[in-house]
This record gives C-alpha cells, sequence and structure tokens, in this order.
C-alpha cells in the first residue's frame, strides 16, 4: 500500500499541473500581503464602519500577522477548491484519457487498494497545498506584519481574540480546512471515475461548489431550513467557528472557549461523512466499473 | 435650542436652590483636592461591555498630565477605546470657565450625594453640560454625567479607596452611546454555529456600552513625558 501511494504521488507531482495550485495560491497571498501593506487602513475602516466615528481605532496594532492572515483566509478558502478539483479530478480520468488504466488494473493490486491509494495520495497533495498556504499567509505575514491581538469581524459581532490565544485556533482551523478541502478532493474524485478525460470532473466539480456556495451564503428563509443544512459547502466554513469565542454575562470574551463547539464539531463529522460516502463510492463503482480504456 | 435649555437651567437654579454659591463653593473645594495631582501612570484592567463586541479583559495604562491630557494604553494588545474617555479625567471636566448650579441631594449607594450642575461658558465647547454627584464629607465626586455635542450623553461612576486622597478613584465604570454595526454577509462570510439566530431573535440590544476600569496602581506627581499623549 505504501509503495503504491508512493507510485500515486510520484505521479501527481510529476505533472505540471500540480504546481499551479502552489504558484497560484504565492501570487494570491502575496497580491493580498502587497495591498494590506500599503493600504491595510482602508480595509480595516470598511470592516470597521462607522465605529471610527464612537472608537479610537488603533489602526498599526489590528493590521498584523494574525489579522492579515484571516482575511486571506476568508477571501481565498473559497476558491482553493476549485485549484484541488484540478488535481482530485485528473486521479482517475486522466489515466483513462492517457489509456493507462487497463494496464493498471491488471497489475496484481486489487481495484480497491488501487482507488485507496490514489485517494490518499490527493489527500496528501490537498493538505500539502494546505500547508503551503499556512506557510504563505500565517508564517510570512507573521513575518512582514508582526503579531498583536486579532480581530475577527461577523456581520453583526466583532471578536478580539488575544494574541497568545490566536495561534492553537490557526492550527486547528487548518486542521479543519484540511478536512473540508477533502471533501471537495472526495467529490472530484469520484466523478473522475465516471469520466473519460479529466475535464469532465474538474468542471462538474467547480461547478457544483460554485453552486453550492451561492446556495449555502443566500439569505432566503426557504433555503436555510430545507437545503442549507445538507450542503457540504455550508460547513466548510466551519473553520472560522474556532475563531468564534464565548462571552460571560458582562460581555467579556473568555479565552481558550470556542462559543459553539458542538457545532464546528457536529460541522465537521457531516464533512467526514460527505468524504467517506464519495470516496466510498467511488471505490464501488470503480470496482464494478467495465474498464475499456 | 441649547440656548433655551441653558436659560430654563439658570432659571430652575435661581428660583428653586438659591444663587448657586454654595455649589460653586463646593466644586470649588472639590477641584482643590483634584489639583493635588499634576500627573499620574496608573496600571488596571480594563473590560468591555459592548453589545456588539467580545473583547477580552485587557491589562491597561492609563496616563493623565494637567491640565487635560490623557491616555488608554493597552501595550500587550488592541483595546477599542472610546472617544469620550477624555470625560474620564475629572479635571478635564473642571477646567474651563463655566458656571455651578445646585441641583439637589441624591443617594448613590447608601452615601448621600449633593448634584451640581456645570454649564460650561464657552458656547462652542464640545461639552453642552456636566451632573456631578459629590459626596460633601469626603469632597469625592461618585458620579458625572456628561451631555456632550457630538457623542451624546456620557456617565462615570467612580468607587475609591486607596487613593482617595487624590481624588483618584480605585475602579471607574464608563458608560456612553454606540451605534449598531452591521456588514454583510455576503463580505464576512459568517460560518452559520446558530448563535447568530439566537442573538437576532434575543431581546434589542443595548445602544449604551460600558468600559470599566479597576486600578491596581498608581504613580502620582512623578512625571510624564508628552510622548506618551501621541
Amino acid at each position: 500500500m505504501w509503495q503504491l501511494l508512493q507510485i500515486e504521488l510520484f505521479k501527481i507531482f510529476r505533472k505540471p499541473r500540480t504546481y499551479i495550485s502552489f504558484g497560484a495560491i504565492a501570487a494570491m497571498v502575496i497580491i493580498v500581503q502587497v495591498a494590506l501593506k500599503f493600504d491595510g487602513q482602508s480595509y480595516i475602516e470598511f470592516i470597521l464602519g462607522s465605529l471610527k466615528e464612537t472608537l479610537d481605532i488603533p489602526y498599526a496594532t489590528i493590521l498584523n500577522g494574525y489579522f492579515v492572515c484571516f482575511i486571506i483566509l476568508n477571501l481565498l478558502l473559497i476558491h482553493i477548491p476549485l485549484l484541488i478539483a484540478l488535481v482530485a479530478g485528473d486521479e482517475v480520468a486522466g489515466e483513462a484519457n492517457m489509456g493507462t488504466l487497463r494496464l493498471l488494473v491488471s497489475k496484481p493490486v486489487s481495484r480497491t487498494e488501487l482507488m485507496l491509494a490514489k485517494f490518499f495520495a490527493t489527500v496528501v497533495y490537498t493538505a500539502m497545498v494546505l500547508a503551503w498556504m499556512a506557510f504563505l499567509s500565517l508564517v510570512l505575514s507573521i513575518f512582514v506584519f508582526g503579531t498583536n491581538d486579532l480581530i475577527v469581524a461577523r456581520s453583526n459581532t466583532l471578536e478580539i481574540i488575544g494574541h497568545n490565544d490566536v495561534m492553537w485556533r490557526y492550527l486547528a482551523a487548518f486542521g479543519y480546512a484540511t478536512v473540508a478541502l477533502t471533501t471537495v478532493a472526495a467529490l472530484a474524485f469520484m466523478l473522475s471515475v465516471f469520466a473519460e478525460n479529466s475535464i469532465g470532473p474538474i468542471v462538474s466539480t467547480i461547478s457544483i461548489v460554485i453552486v453550492f456556495t451561492i446556495l449555502s451564503e443566500m439569505q432566503i428563509p426557504l433555503y436555510d431550513r430545507t437545503v442549507k443544512p445538507y450542503l457540504f459547502t455550508s460547513h466548510m466554513l466551519g473553520w472560522k467557528g474556532f475563531f468564534y469565542l464565548k462571552a460571560d454575562a458582562e460581555g467579556v470574551s473568555i479565552p481558550g472557549t470556542i462559543e459553539n463547539l458542538p457545532a464546528v464539531l457536529r460541522s465537521m463529522g457531516i464533512l467526514l461523512g460527505y468524504i467517506v460516502l464519495f470516496a466510498g463510492s467511488a471505490i464501488v463503482v470503480f470496482k464494478k466499473k467495465d474498464i475499456l480504456s | 435650542m441649547i440656548k433655551i435649555f441653558r436659560c430654563f437651567l439658570v432659571l430652575t437654579a435661581f428660583t428653586g436652590n438659591g444663587y448657586g454659591q454654595d455649589a460653586a463653593a463646593l466644586v470649588q473645594k472639590v477641584k482643590a483636592k483634584l489639583d493635588k495631582v499634576n500627573d499620574y501612570e496608573a496600571t488596571g484592567e480594563m473590560k468591555t461591555n459592548v453589545s456588539f463586541m467580545k473583547v477580552p479583559a485587557a491589562q491597561v495604562k492609563v496616563y493623565f498630565k494637567k491640565p487635560g491630557k490623557i491616555k488608554i494604553r493597552n501595550e500587550k494588545g488592541i483595546s477599542l477605546v472610546p472617544k469620550g474617555t477624555v470625560s474620564i479625567s475629572l479635571n478635564n471636566l473642571l477646567s474651563g470657565q463655566y458656571q455651578a448650579l445646585d441641583a439637589g441631594a441624591d443617594n448613590i449607594n447608601g452615601t448621600p450625594v449633593k448634584v451640581i450642575k456645570l454649564l460650561p461658558q464657552d458656547e462652542n465647547g464640545e461639552v453642552v453640560l456636566s451632573k456631578l454627584y459629590i459626596d460633601e464629607t469626603r469632597l469625592l465626586i461618585l458620579r458625572a454625567k456628561t451631555t456632550t455635542r457630538e457623542s451624546g450623553t456620557n456617565e462615570l461612576e467612580m468607587q475609591y479607596g486607596k487613593f482617595a486622597a487624590y481624588a483618584l478613584p480605585d475602579k471607574i465604570i464608563f458608560s456612553f452611546n454606540t451605534q449598531d454595526y452591521k456588514l454583510p454577509k455576503g463580505v464576512t462570510f459568517d460560518y452559520d454555529d446558530g448563535s447568530q439566530k439566537k442573538k437576532e431573535n434575543g431581546t434589542k440590544e443595548s445602544q449604551r456600552g460600558k468600559i470599566e476600569i479597576a486600578y491596581t496602581s498608581y504613580i502620582i506627581n512623578k512625571g510624564i513625558a508628552d510622548e506618551v499623549f501621541k
């Protein structure tokens, strides 16, 4: 199994398209960092709205590495699934397109093992994309902007998190984001089984993510009750739950707490359920598939 | 409107409570006590209670220097301090020209107090009216309500202890007006963990914010550089 995984990883990282994600993430993160370095105050004024009329805003200290990282994650974690689909959608369909799939299944390895190796290789790739993003958005931002307390803007609440209470939240958030993006990878992987070339599964995955994201973000009560709770995209934002704190009766936030941990864990459970469903379906379908290419 | 309000106050003072001579004398005595402090650097813990904010308790330093410089600093983090905090310095309230009017007596936590209204002479100043609740025996201001042009009405409550001799409080509670905070969900991409819906369905949130500073130490009259206030 380990050898199969190594082979699959070798195949993934041999393809130039694999590095598109790393390059795109680097470009986007650096563009945001440069913009905030030179005009971060405008962005802070935007998110704080009219509060500057009643409160003294310490712009210089708000614009720190933790804050910049949160902005980057907020902007990019919605778009990263598209980059994940590029590789995951190619896993099986790419082999079919190149005509190597029949050769592959003729080897003395079970189809389940083969599919598991391909899926785990996709998970490793997803984790590496996120590690790269974490390095650029968190480590590089801390290096450039320094550290201080983190301000998180919600639609009707401002959270201030003490600087010594932030790092574990980022680690948890990146861990959660890995699960969330693995869900997208699993979806693309499943669709990849049904196609003979990778364009179909990649475009289908991107389309599903876009439609579901729009449905998740629309504030329409009909969808809120019926559709939204079941969309995996609604739960992909669960990483933010680690940045929502509990407050005491006087409105003072309690360091080290999470406002609604059961909801975050439930969302994570739903995502894990989707991963099992998508990856399991891919294996079942692939096992029964008549491979002609 | 403000002029009519001032005339009304002056008339009330003259007809109901004598000529305000006692009030002015009392304020002068309180001011003389406050004047013993030229500057201070105080350390304390600040708690912020604003309906739309969740802020951890913060260690802050409060700097004051005559005639009216004051600065609250959170040196290890971020604190969003209301703009009207200049009122937390009583010296600032009692500086300048004003007319002191006796507004009767009251009671704060069992302590009888004299209520004095201060009417600034400067019609264009930021402060329109101040109302002081003074403990006559200890010559301490226990509560101060300040109506300003820009920030509405601020209220300051003080509890005294070790530093009462300098008229410096051990604890202050500063209440101020706040505005609603709202950002489109399409900008914040909030994670819906159910807590916001509970909040929206709950009682209407207060438009008043509160900061509470519990002082642990004061360094008095040791000199403070002007750079601190920049």
